[in-house]
């Protein structure tokens, strides 16, 4: 698969969106609203012109100097906020709207098969998803562009519809880039996630690196969650136990089965020399990887895990990388989302 | 009690609303039996006026049409410097009095007007005088829908393939569809009743530039029957627009309605 490299600058009422970016498999924009990530994706789509900059998927240039490709010349495949679903047009024309190859497979493969002569007005949240999913990808595109993929989703059905999402993104193995203000949406999906604010890149990392070395203290508090992966299933006492794929077992009060992962805030986990004679479930007990400091506050990775511990704590603990460290943490602090 | 006199001073100038608004129409159908309208209808100063209103009409919406739809499409999805500028002078026929109308349409197209033309006192400027005034209607109304359809649509069209025309004829016409077509009959009706740019910029002769609403001018003093009978005609045809309309309005209204609308979260 092709990568898309993309320098832009775009000038905007209050500040201009200038960032570079290489996307191989997926990568996900953070950031508040307002940052200017929904601005990338469409420079990236063609829907806006950058003043500046180069746009090119593998050796085809998009955008540069010389070259200005409309949108309809690329090939994207892009979904939008509100998934922008044409209200006059059954499932089934919207899927072909733009589509090169057959339709119905699309349709028998996002379960929309059932829907297809219905309008998009009457569908669900999720339903409306899938179908705008498939309408991108019906197109055959080289690159997906997906905006707050699901920001329109009430918190139930988006758990679901995320793992719907994470496995079309898998198979499609097309290099994506998608615009999220949730840092669990960008960390569940993608293989990096870029930190965006007033049109910047503050700071492209893995979401765990994310966690663990934030670049400053505005990305320690964006990017709020550990995510453990791992196979969950029922436990003694009405716990669920996630299997970690990196080894280990996470208990929590949620209930889950099947592939998931564990949502563990920094905040909520505390750092031992010994492992603690205490109520909570969970216990870590690994090497320091590394010691990041933001203001008045460290963070501290142990294993797959980060903490978040005061300044003062991390002192009288003596904190250092390479040393080994419990965290600790409560069952009951442990979310678990299906993946 | 102070209740009660409330309501029936409410009812009481409903009521005569009601009754001032529709006594005319209903005294044109009391004073002009259905066989004398049928019969009238067969009078060669109501034919002749029926074959020009018909003729002009659709030739004048034809054009308001084929040229409004483009005009207000590329004001709508366009910003430029000067639009509102642009915007102004289309609506400005809307307010002027039709009379000043006719003698604009007559030193712009007049032998002795700007262009030179002979097409004064033809059925030509029965058009153009008609035109002239039910085009703005449409062109507005058309604003209006067009700037109504949802540009995340537009986007995604161009973003599925589509080029612009293709845009244009799959999602931006047919989504503002309702919308076009009540600002369309509006305009039509407009155009039906055109009295005064048409009788200064066309004359009123029978045949070749009299209309409905001129023939019944002219018949006033000849033959009241006729007056009445084309009367009739008029409120029926009138009737018919404004169903149509209703038809029209509801209908842009139910597609609107059946879009995926959420609380929105912003981003840029």
């Amino acid at each position: 698969m092709d990568a898309l490299t993309a320098g832009l600058r775009v000038p905007l009422r209050a500040f201009d969106v200038d960032l570079t970016l290489e996307v191989e498999g997926t990568v996900a924009l953070v950031g508040p609203s307002g940052a200017g990530k929904s601005t990338v994706l469409r420079a990236v789509a063609g829907l806006v012109r950058p003043a500046a900059g180069r746009v090119a998927l593998g050796g085809d240039v998009w955008f540069d100097e010389r070259t200005w490709l409309r949108p309809d010349e690329r090939p994207i495949g892009m979904t939008f906020q509100q998934y922008a679903l044409f209200p006059h047009l059954t499932v089934r024309q919207n899927v072909a709207f733009g589509a090169r190859g057959e339709v119905e497979g699309l349709l028998d493969r996002f379960g929309l098969a059932r829907l297809a002569g219905t309008r998009p007005g009457s569908l669900s949240g999720g339903e409306q998803q899938r179908v705008a999913l498939a309408r991108a990808l019906a197109r055959r595109p080289r690159l997906l562009l997906l905006d707050e993929p699901l920001a329109a989703l009430d918190a139930h059905t988006r758990a679901t519809v995320r793992a719907e999402l994470r496995e079309v993104l898998r198979s499609s193995g097309l290099p994506t880039l998608l615009v999220t203000h949730d840092f669990e949406d960008a960390a569940s999906l993608a293989d990096l996630v870029g930190v965006v604010v007033e049109g910047r890149l503050r700071q492209l990392a893995s979401p765990s690196d994310l966690v663990a070395r934030p670049a400053d203290a505005f990305v320690g508090s964006l990017t709020g969650a550990n995510l453990l992966r791992g196979l969950a299933g029922p436990s003694a006492g009405g716990l669920t136990e996630l299997r970690l794929d990196g080894g280990g077992v996470v208990y929590s009060t949620d209930v889950l089965e099947g592939t998931g992962a564990a949502v563990v805030y920094p905040w909520d986990v505390t750092l031992a020399r010994t492992a603690p004679d205490d109520s909570a479930q969970n216990h870590v007990a690994a090497d320091v990887g590394s010691v990041s400091r933001i203001g008045n506050r460290v963070r501290v990775s142990v294993g797959p895990l980060t903490a978040e511990v005061t300044a003062e704590s991390a002192e009288r603990l003596a904190v250092r990388e390479g040393e080994r460290l419990v965290a600790t943490w409560k069952a009951t602090a442990t979310r678990l989302v299906a993946l | 009690m102070r209740r009660v006199a409330f309501f029936a001073l409410v009812l009481a100038a409903t009521l005569t609303t009601l009754g001032f608004l529709v006594l005319p129409v209903v005294a044109i159908f009391t004073h002009v039996s259905p066989v004398t309208l049928a019969r009238q209808l067969s009078n060669p100063v109501v034919d002749d006026a029926l074959v020009v209103s018909a003729k002009t009409t659709f030739l004048a919406q034809a054009l308001v049409l084929l040229l409004g739809t483009p005009t207000a499409y590329l004001l709508a999805s366009r910003r430029f410097r000067g639009r509102s500028l642009v915007v102004t002078a289309i609506e400005l026929p809307l307010v002027l009095p039709p009379a000043v109308a006719g003698i604009g349409l007559l030193v712009a197209f007049g032998r002795m007007g700007l262009l030179h033309t002979s097409i004064p006192f033809t059925q030509t400027a029965v058009t153009l005088a008609v035109a002239f005034v039910s085009g703005p209607l449409y062109v507005r109304a058309a604003i209006a829908a067009f700037e109504a359809v949802d540009p995340a649509l537009v986007d995604a069209a161009r973003t599925l393939g589509a080029g612009p025309a293709r845009t244009f004829f799959r999602v931006a016409l047919p989504l503002a569809g309702g919308g076009l077509a009540a600002g369309e009959a509006l305009a039509f009706a407009r155009g039906l009743g055109e009295f005064g740019a048409t009788i200064m910029f066309a004359g009123s002769l029978q045949h070749v530039t009299q209309t409905l609403p001129l023939a019944i001018y002219a018949a006033f003093d000849v033959d009241f029957d006729v007056t009445l009978a084309i009367g009739g005609v008029l409120v029926l045809v009138s009737a018919a627009i404004l169903v149509a309309l209703k038809l029209a309005t509801s209908w842009t209204l139910s597609l609107q309605a059946s879009g995926f609308r959420f609380a929105p979260s912003t981003s840029t």
